[in-house]
């Protein structure tokens, strides 16, 4: 994959935006791979997390705004637990979400759940798909 | 001791039994339990963006009620809401111009929230205040020969500023049940996400983690698995059904919530249990054990 990386992108707001809302700097990883090994999740990602902090740092915004990952990330907290500089990988990931949703970019269309769905599952899951998936 | 107690939305709804059993426990335990009045929804996760204050606006209401209720402390069963309180309460402890913002917005509450409410998860409790030996002492149908796992989840142990225990090895509720007289069984997976509310928009990923999960409790030998988290166990025990599609040779294992098995064990009545709530019936286990 031909990844463009130019110096545009990378003073982009984009990239501030997710510091800001994240509280993290993006710079202090340096790629050890740690929170994508232990990620429970990885097996139905496109972008590993690991990868997803390099986008970020790079101002890589088509490729994390369409990549698959920020919507199976369900805020375990394991990356977060293990990385070794401290970094809050799921709160880099939760940033991503909001910047898509504040668009009004539901990922999760409310009136597509079956009433099945809406009666089987309990409150704390609907509640909590609501909050990370709706605007 | 007198403990307030906040439900949440799923031990009130699918899983009222986990409260009933939790009740009969506490009861039995010789602990007063007082519902917080006027509670409201938690809000189920802790919002974690930097600026996203009105989502602490719904848990710090409800550590208003505690203050209202006359005391320092709230106890819940729920580990989302022990996660969401938390983890609020720490947000606004460690930041005094968004406790400020908070209160402002709730300018019609009588009560100022000031950070002076500790929030504990029941199996604190149990643990420091109340003491596993004493449950030892109380349990008056040890839970003899039952091979238990523990499954732990994300939000009672993670993130591990607010965990109440070990995030990579917790033992708490394997201390809780062997003071209840089963056997625990240790497993590499106690700590692996159950893939949570996913099982709204994707219920097949839950799928994948029931079988991994629960697969190798199994081979391990656990006869049930014992988890924390209401969503956790539905989670483990309604996706079964969709697990046994995607590997059919996948046996089943029954869910029980510690409530339950605290139940079971201190001498409540097997109808708190509400075991046919259950989608994977745990009677059969139990009663090959002279349990129920």
């Amino acid at each position: 994959m031909r990844i463009n990386i130019s110096r545009k992108n990378i003073n982009d707001l984009f990239v501030a935006k997710i510091q800001e809302l994240s509280g993290q700097n993006l710079l202090a990883c340096y790629q050890c791979g740690k929170c994508s090994a232990g990620c429970p999740a990885v097996s139905d990602m496109d972008l590993l997390p690991n990868q997803i902090i390099r986008y970020a740092q790079l101002g890589l915004k088509d490729e994390l705004m369409h990549s698959k990952s920020i919507w199976v990330c369900a805020s375990c907290m394991t990356c977060n637990v293990r990385c070794p500089r401290g970094i809050k990988i799921a709160e880099v990931i939760e940033a991503i979400r909001q910047i898509l949703l504040r668009k009004r970019a539901d990922h999760l269309p409310l009136e597509n759940l079956s009433p099945e769905v809406k009666c089987q599952v309990p409150p704390i899951a609907l509640i909590s798909s609501f909050r990370k998936f709706t605007s | 001791m007198k403990l307030i107690y906040y439900p949440g939305c799923t031990l009130k709804n699918q899983a009222k039994n986990f409260e009933d059993a939790g009740l009969c426990a506490l009861d039995k335990l010789g602990i007063e339990v007082q519902e917080l009045e006027r509670w409201n929804c938690c809000g189920t996760v802790f919002s974690l963006v930097t600026d996203d204050l009105i989502h602490h606006l719904a848990p710090v209401r409800v550590l208003i009620r505690t203050k209202e209720a006359k005391s320092n402390s709230l106890m819940t069963m729920c580990a989302m809401c022990f996660n969401t309180l938390k983890r609020a309460n720490e947000r606004v402890r460690a930041d005094a111009d968004a406790l400020s913002t908070l209160n402002d917005l709730m300018y019609e509450e009588e009560t100022k929230y000031e950070g002076d409410v500790d929030v504990y998860h029941l199996l604190e409790i149990l643990k420091d205040k109340i003491g596993f030996e004493t449950i030892r002492q109380k349990t008056v149908k040890p839970l003899q020969d039952l091979k238990v796992a523990s499954y732990y989840g994300c939000y009672l142990i993670r993130p591990r500023e607010i965990g109440i225990d070990d995030p990579e090895n917790p033992q708490i509720l394997e201390d809780l049940t062997a003071s209840l007289g089963a056997t625990p069984i240790d497993f590499p997976y106690k700590t692996e996400c159950c893939a949570a509310y996913k099982t709204v928009d994707n219920p097949n990923i839950v799928a994948e983690r029931t079988y991994q999960i629960l697969n190798s409790a199994r081979q391990l030998g656990a006869e049930v698995v014992v988890v924390s988290c209401p969503l956790c166990a539905f989670n483990l025990d309604a996706r079964q059904k969709e697990t046994s599609k995607l590997y059919p040779e996948f046996q089943h294992v029954p869910i029980l919530y510690f409530t339950q098995l605290m139940a079971l064990a201190l001498g409540c009545s097997e109808e708190k249990l509400r075991l046919d709530l259950h989608y994977i019936d745990p009677k059969p286990i139990l009663k090959s054990k002279g349990l129920i």
